[in-house]
C-alpha cells in the first residue's frame, strides 16, 4: 500500500468506478502525483493516497483499483467495500465518494455507480470523457440525470483538463453540506438486510449495510464467507431464510443484475440518446484487421518484429554518443586527479560502471515508449485476446499476457500487474515465469559481452548480423523457460476450475503525447537513480574489499604490476572470492568474474561496474589508461596464461545471465505479491540452478565443438 | 437444445435468455450487462476460434467459448 500520505486525520475523498474510466487519470489531475494510467481494464492494482486542495482545506484522495460491481469473490475484490465502510486500517470511512463513470459507456457504469449511492455514503458523480460524446453519437441530458439519481453529475475531461475546476467545487460542496444518497432499489432486500443486522446484533456482531447486503446477495462469495468466521456456522440458515424471503427461490445475484440493469434503463430514458457514432467505423476496421486471425497474428509478430528493430538498431547511435560522452568524462576526470588507486576506481568502477549502465538509456526510452504506446492506445488487450488460445497450452489465460509483456521493460510491474489474473494458480505461474522475460537490466550485460566477445559476422546479404542473432536468441531463450515454468506449475496445480477470459476490450485511443512523455520521464528518472544508488553503492564495496588490506611497498625484486596482482589476490575479495570459486570452475570462472557475479544478485546490471571496479584495481592487465573495458575483459587471463573469456564460457555467462534470479526488487515484489517466502526462494533457488546448469552446458557442449 | 452464445457467428445478434448455470462467471457476465433482455452480437472469434468477442451495452467484451456456451440466446438476426 504505497500511501504518499496517510495523515488520518484529514477528510477521505474515494475515487470509484469501472476499470478504464479515467479514476488514476483524474487522481493524477487532482494530486499532482503520477500513478500509473493506461488504456487497458484493470492498470490500478491497489489502493493509493494522495493530497489536494478543495475550497481551501486538505483533502486526502484514495485511487481505487477498478470494479464492476461491489460483489466480491475474493479479498482483492473486497477493497472497495472495505473502503467504503472505513474498514481498512489507517483509512477511516470516507467523507465522500467521487464516482467515475465513462459518459459513453452509462448503462454498464450506472451498475456500480447505483450500488454505491446505496451505501448510504456522500457521494457525487464525475461524468468522465465527455470529449468523446460527440464522436461516439451520444446525447446527454446531464440535468434531468443529476435530478433523478439524487446526486451532484459533473461532466469533466479527465485527460483534457475541463470541468475540473466545476468538480472541485461541487465536491467542496458535497463535503460542507455531506448529506448521502438513500437509494433504495429493492425495498424487501432492504428489510433483510435490516433484520440481518439486527439478528446479528443480538449475537453482539455489529456489520455494516453495505457488507451485510453483499452477504446476502452474493451466496458463497466473499462477504459471506468473512461474515461467516465472525458469526459462526448458524449464519447459513440466517441468510438461507432471508434469502428465500426475498427473492422466492431465486438466485438473488441473478434477480440484482436484472433489476439494476431495468432500473438503470428507465434512468435513461430521455437521459441518453445514441445516434450513429462516427467513430465505430473506423474502429470497427482496425479491429477487423488487428484481430482477424491471420492478419491479426501477422500485425502482432509485425509489431514484436518493430520493437526488436528500434530497440537494438534505432538506438545504437544515440548509444555510441552517450557512451563517448561517459569515455571523455573518465578520460577527463582522470587526467584531473592524481593517478592512483582512487583515481582508477572513479574512472573505471564509477564513471565507467554507471556509465555503461546509462549508455542503455536511449535502449530503454525506446522500449518504454513502444510498452507505453501498446498501453494506451487499447492494443494490449487485443494482444491478450489474440493470445488467449496459446497461452491456455502452457495452462495460462491470454490475461498473463499483459504482465508478461511489461515484464520485458521490468518483471516488477509485470508482476503486480497479475493482480487482474482471477485464476489464483494461473496468477502465480505468471509471476513465476516473468522474471525470465528479458527486462530492461539485462540488455547491458548482453551488450557489453556480445560487443566484447561475439564476432560482427553478417549473412544473407547483411540481413542477418550474428551479434543480433545471439541476442534474439538470449530473449527467445528467456520467453521458453518462462514458458516452461508457467507449464510446470501449472501441471503442478491441475485445477482449470476457474479459469476465465473475461477481458473487455477498450475503445482503441489516440495516446496522449504529454501523457506518454510524462510517463517515459518517470521511467528514465527511476532507472538512473537505480544506476545512481544500487551500482554506486555495491562498486564502492567492491573496491573496498578488492583494495584492502594492503601492503605499502612491493618486496624487492617484484615488479608493480605483479605487486598488484599478488595485492588484489590477497585483497578480502580475492580470499572470500577465492573461496567459492572452485564451484565455479567448471563454468571457466577465475575468481574475478566470481565475484563480479556474486556481486550482481542484488542487481544483475551491477555486474559491469563490478567488472570495471576488479580489472581497474588489478595492474595486470594492459596499464592504458585509454583501455576500455571490453578490452580489459579480452586481455584477461588465467593463471596459466589461457584467455579467461573464450566463446564457450561467454555464452555460458550470457545464458546465466538470461536464466538467473539477480533482482532483489523482483524477489520483494514476489514476496509481497504471493504473500510468503516460500516462492521467491524457490524461485531463486530454481532458477539460479538453471543458470548454471544452462552455463555448464554451454562450457561442455561449446568444448566438444572446439569453440574454446 | 436451446441455442447459446456460442451458436451465433460473427456478425449475427441475440436477446439474452439466461444462463444454463449460474456459476462465477455467469454472475460477472451479468453484472457486466449480459442479462436476460439484453441484445447481444457476435464480432468476431479469436485464431483458433477462441475466445470470442461480443458487443453488449455498446461495448466490446470477450469471453472463451466454454462460457458462451452458458449464455442461453434467442437469434434476432
Ligand atoms: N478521451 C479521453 N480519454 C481519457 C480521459 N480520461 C482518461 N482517459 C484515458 O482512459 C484510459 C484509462 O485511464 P485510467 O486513468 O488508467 O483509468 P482507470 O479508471 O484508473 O483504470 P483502472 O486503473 O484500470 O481501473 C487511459 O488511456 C486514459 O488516457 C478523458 O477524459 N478523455
Ligand atoms: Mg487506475
Amino acid at each position: 500500500m504505497s500511501a504518499q500520505d496517510s495523515s488520518p486525520e484529514l477528510p477521505i475523498v474515494v475515487t470509484l468506478g469501472n476499470p478504464n474510466t479515467g479514476k488514476s487519470t483524474l487522481f493524477n489531475r487532482l494530486t499532482g502525483l503520477r500513478q500509473k494510467v493506461g488504456n487497458y481494464p484493470g492498470v490500478t492494482v491497489e489502493q493509493v493516497s494522495g493530497q489536494t486542495e478543495i475550497g481551501g482545506r486538505q483533502v486526502r484522495l484514495v485511487d481505487v483499483p477498478g470494479t464492476y460491481s461491489l460483489a466480491a469473490m475474493s479479498p482483492d475484490e473486497m477493497i472497495a467495500v472495505d473502503v467504503l465502510r472505513g474498514g481498512i486500517t489507517d483509512m477511516p470511512a470516507p467523507a465522500a465518494a467521487l464516482i467515475v463513470v465513462d459518459a459513453t459507456n452509462l448503462r454498464r457504469n450506472l451498475f456500480l455507480a447505483s450500488q454505491i449511492l446505496e451505501a448510504g455514503v456522500p457521494a457525487l458523480i464525475a461524468l468522465n470523457m465527455v470529449d468523446r460524446l460527440t464522436a461516439e453519437g451520444v446525447h446527454l441530458d446531464i440535468e434531468l440525470l443529476s435530478k433523478r439519481l439524487g446526486v451532484p453529475l459533473v461532466p469533466i475531461s479527465a485527460a483534457n483538463g475541463t470541468g475540473i475546476d466545476e468538480l472541485k467545487a461541487a465536491l467542496d460542496a458535497v463535503l460542507r453540506a455531506p448529506a448521502a444518497p438513500h437509494l433504495v432499489l429493492n425495498q424487501s432486500l432492504e428489510d433483510a438486510v435490516a433484520r440481518l443486522s439486527t439478528q446479528l446484533a443480538e449475537r453482539g456482531v455489529a456489520a455494516s449495510a453495505i457488507e451485510l447486503r453483499r452477504a446476502l446477495i452474493d451466496a458463497g462469495g466473499y462477504a459471506e464467507q468473512r461474515l461467516g468466521q465472525r458469526v459462526g456456522p448458524e449464519l447459513e440458515a440466517m441468510l438461507a431464510e432471508l434469502r428465500l424471503s426475498v427473492g422466492g427461490g431465486r438466485n438473488l445475484a441473478t434477480l440484482e443484475a436484472r433489476d439494476r440493469y431495468s432500473w438503470i434503463q428507465a434512468q435513461l430514458k430521455g437521459v441518453e440518446e445514441r445516434g450513429p457514432s462516427q467513430r465505430h467505423a473506423a474502429v470497427d476496421t482496425a479491429d477487423k484487421v488487428v484481430n482477424h486471425p491471420v492478419l491479426g497474428t501477422l500485425f502482432f509478430a509485425l509489431v514484436m518484429a518493430m520493437v526488436f528493430q528500434a530497440v537494438f538498431a534505432w538506438a545504437a547511435p544515440l548509444v555510441d554518443a552517450i557512451d563517448y560522452l561517459t569515455s571523455a568524462l573518465g578520460a577527463t576526470v582522470g587526467s584531473h586527479l592524481p593517478p592512483g588507486l582512487l583515481n582508477r576506481f572513479i574512472t573505471e568502477g564509477v564513471i565507467a560502471g554507471v556509465g555503461s549502465v546509462v549508455v542503455f538509456l536511449p535502449q530503454i526510452i525506446i522500449l518504454f515508449t513502444f510498452i507505453i504506446i501498446l498501453e494506451d492506445t487499447g492494443y494490449m488487450a487485443r494482444a491478450a485476446f489474440l493470445m488467449d488460445r496459446a497461452m491456455r497450452a502452457l495452462g495460462l489465460s491470454g490475461q498473463s499476457f499483459i504482465p508478461m509483456l511489461s515484464s520485458f521493460a521490468c518483471a516488477v510491474p509485470g508482476i503486480m500487474g497479475t493482480r487482474v489474473i482471477a485464476n489464483r494458480h494461473d496468477r502465480l505461474a505468471t509471476i513465476m515465469a516473468a522474471p525470465f522475460m528479458t527486462c530492461s537490466a539485462r540488455l547491458p550485460v548482453y551488450s557489453l559481452l556480445i560487443a566484447a566477445f561475439v564476432p560482427e559476422r553478417h549473412f544473407l546479404g547483411g540481413f542477418i548480423n550474428l551479434q543480433g542473432l545471439v541476442l534474439f536468441a538470449l530473449y527467445m531463450l528467456g520467453i521458453v523457460g518462462g514458458a516452461l515454468t508457467a507449464w510446470l506449475i501449472s501441471r503442478l496445480y491441475w485445477s482449470r476450475a476457474k479459469a476465465r477470459f473475461l477481458l473487455e476490450m477498450p475503445p482503441y485511443r489516440m495516446p496522449n503525447p504529454r501523457a506518454v512523455l510524462s510517463k517515459l520521464l518517470s521511467r528514465a528518472v527511476t532507472f538512473l537513480q537505480r544506476a545512481g544508488t544500487i551500482i554506486f553503492s555495491v562498486a564502492l564495496v567492491v573496491w573496498v574489499l578488492a583494495s584492502f588490506p594492503r601492503d605499502d611497498a612491493a618486496p624487492a625484486g617484484m615488479s608493480d604490476a605483479d605487486f598488484a596482482a599478488q595485492q588484489l589476490s590477497d585483497s578480502y575479495l580475492g580470499r572470500m572470492s577465492r573461496s567459492v570459486t572452485p564451484l565455479f570452475e567448471p563454468l571457466g570462472w577465475d575468481w574475478k568474474v566470481t565475484a563480479a557475479v556474486i556481486a550482481s544478485f542484488p542487481a544483475r546490471e551491477v555486474v559491469i561496474a563490478a567488472l570495471g571496479t576488479i580489472y581497474a584495481v588489478d595492474g595486470t592487465t594492459e596499464d592504458n589508461a585509454n583501455s576500455t573495458l571490453t578490452s580489459r575483459i579480452r586481455a584477461a587471463r588465467h593463471a596459466d596464461g589461457a584467455p579467461v573469456y573464450t566463446l564457450p564460457m561467454v555464452l555460458g555467462l550470457l545464458i546465466f545471465y538470461a536464466l538467473c534470479l539477480q533482482c532483489v526488487s523482483t524477489i520483494a515484489v514476489m514476496r509481497r505479491e504471493t504473500g510468503t517466502w516460500r516462492w521467491p526462494l524457490f524461485a531463486w533457488v530454481y532458477m539460479s540452478s538453471l543458470g548454471y546448469l544452462g552455463a555448464w552446458l554451454a562450457v561442455v557442449v561449446g568444448g566438444r565443438m572446439g569453440l574454446g | 437444445m436451446s441455442t447459446t452464445l456460442a451458436d451465433l457467428r460473427p456478425g449475427e445478434a441475440g436477446v439474452v435468455e439466461g444462463f444454463a448455470q449460474i456459476d462465477e462467471t455467469a454472475q460477472r457476465l451479468m453484472q457486466m450487462g449480459v442479462v436476460e433482455g439484453m441484445e447481444i452480437e457476435i464480432l468476431r472469434y479469436a485464431p483458433a476460434g477462441d475466445p470470442i468477442e461480443v458487443r453488449v451495452l455498446g461495448y466490446a467484451l470477450s469471453l472463451r467459448g466454454k462460457e458462451a456456451a452458458n449464455v442461453l440466446v434467442s437469434r434476432s438476426g
